[in-house]
């Protein structure tokens, strides 16, 4: 025992050092390799420092809550009328849309179209950390495999399309914001259905807009405004959520492509709640081959 | 024993504040990075072994939650940790401007470690851009920090921790 003890006080720093060094190629090539990490101890971590980051969370939330009960009653009386004005012009448009939706679903019968983006299963989930440089985007939410969060799982918010889940322990997951710089989806036109690839840039970041490149569009009908929603054709994302809209779009030097920004509803600097949708893409495929909803 | 679990308790209290509060504290979206003021600290007070484990550690704990590649912050912080260690050797613990100075050179080194490693290869090539949107700034946030920062963990390290400063260690100490 004390043999033992005295050979690891003597192991020389330089040593321990290359060791080390050893060990951390090892694992990067074998991410590499196999494309996933070691989830036992992933799973270990977690149970650690989930409970603490959801505590600090609440802390912070509670903070904010006493901040926001300090504002003056003025404000809040103008805010309540034009509140009362917004709920008026909403009830109007709720009347005029469901008038639609009757319609709609008059012609899906018709057309047999059985899917559709509001029917997908979603669960409420709350940002408990982000990550902690500044080169990335992504962030753990407090929903895991426990309540039925399964990798590649899209993730939105309000308006729009906010990422996919990338990590999943049993009560958080980690999800991959769409404005990462290593993020890209695949994506169409509303009008034209032209596919092109979303990608996240960094430089676009502070703008809060997207990058879009390989976009084929020869008699120049996408233009600035065009709506923008994932492709039915990509293999993470499911169908018709709602991206963002072009704002720029530029010739490609080849004279074929163009590439071009988009604008993206979502705050994500104030990114606090989101929806996860708990229906892959892949899921569709499998439920209408065999008939049967996989889980 | 005891400075072990505070070496470790101090890893992760740093992990966790990384991820919430100092997220909260962000100006322009850029915030400053804890844990690598904790790695140049404990390497500067403890030593190259120390701030090895201290960087490995928390990288791994970074490489675990939010990383793409696992492994790789690990290998970046261990290195910052470990090269901080040198100054353990040569600089006195007990003055703030040799912290803040080391803070600066990780925090650049990093900056450029995540840049050529994670962007170059991926052929972004705006490094100007990423220069003066998140590297100078993260390095003005960082450098601050420290001065902040530092005497906590330089409180921690003398009242918590067991000693590991001897006069043999240190290069001005004839022999």
């Amino acid at each position: 025992m004390k043999k033992w003890f005295h050979f690891r006080i003597n192991i020389k720093s330089r040593h321990l050092l290359a060791i080390m060094t050893l060990f951390c190629i090892a694992c990067i090539i074998g991410t590499f390799a196999t494309g996933i990490g070691p989830a036992p101890l992933r799973e270990a971590a977690g149970l650690i420092v989930v409970p603490f980051q959801n505590s600090i969370r609440t802390i912070s939330d509670y903070f904010q809550g006493a901040r926001q009960n300090m504002r003056s009653k003025e404000d809040l009386i103008s805010e309540n009328e034009d509140l009362k004005m917004q709920v008026e012009n909403l009830t109007g448009e709720i009347n005029i849309l469901i008038q639609d939706q009757e319609e709609l679903d008059r012609l899906q019968e018709l057309y047999d179209l059985d899917q559709e983006y509001a029917d997908y299963p979603k669960i409420a989930a709350r940002i408990i950390s982000k990550d902690p440089g500044n080169w990335y985007d992504t962030f753990m939410i407090n929903k895991g495999s426990r309540d039925g969060i399964r990798v590649d799982n899209n993730v939105i918010a309000g308006k729009g399309l906010v990422g996919i889940v990338t990590e999943v322990g049993s009560t958080w997951s980690t999800v991959r914001s769409i404005i990462d710089d290593s993020s890209s989806v695949s994506a169409m036109t509303v009008s034209t259905d032209d596919n092109f690839v979303v990608q996240g840039d960094l430089e676009l970041i502070d703008e809060g807009k997207l990058r879009f490149v390989e976009l084929y569009d020869e008699e120049n009908k996408v233009t600035t405004g065009e709506q923008v929603v994932t492709s039915n054709i990509s293999e993470k994302y499911v169908e018709g959520l709602f991206i963002g809209y072009v704002s720029e779009v530029e010739q490609d030097t080849n004279n074929l492509t163009k590439t071009g920004t988009i604008v993206t509803p979502v705050d994500f600097r104030h990114l606090k709640d989101v929806f996860v949708i708990t229906r892959n893409k892949q899921d569709s495929f499998s439920s209408s081959g065999e008939g049967e909803e996989q889980e | 024993m005891i400075s072990k679990i505070v070496h470790l308790l101090l890893i992760l209290v740093c992990f966790l504040l990384q991820g919430t509060l100092v997220r909260q504290i962000a100006i322009g979206s850029v915030c400053p990075n804890l844990i690598l003021i904790l790695c140049i600290s404990i390497g500067l007070m403890r030593g190259r072994k120390s701030g090895l484990w201290t960087g490995f550690l928390s990288g791994i704990l970074i490489d675990m939650f939010y990383g793409s590649v696992f492994g790789f912050y690990a290998l970046v912080y261990m290195y910052i940790g470990f090269l901080s260690g040198y100054a353990h050797r040569i600089c006195y613990d007990d003055d703030l401007k040799v912290p803040v100075m080391l803070a600066g050179c990780a925090d650049l080194l990093y900056n450029f470690g995540v840049y050529f490693l994670q962007f170059l290869l991926r052929g972004r090539l705006g490094l100007s851009t990423y220069f003066v949107r998140i590297i100078l700034p993260e390095l003005f946030y960082t450098v601050f920090l420290t001065a902040v920062v530092y005497r906590i963990f330089y409180y921690i390290n003398y009242h918590f921790m067991a000693p590991t400063r001897q006069a043999r260690d240190s290069v001005w100490v004839i022999k």
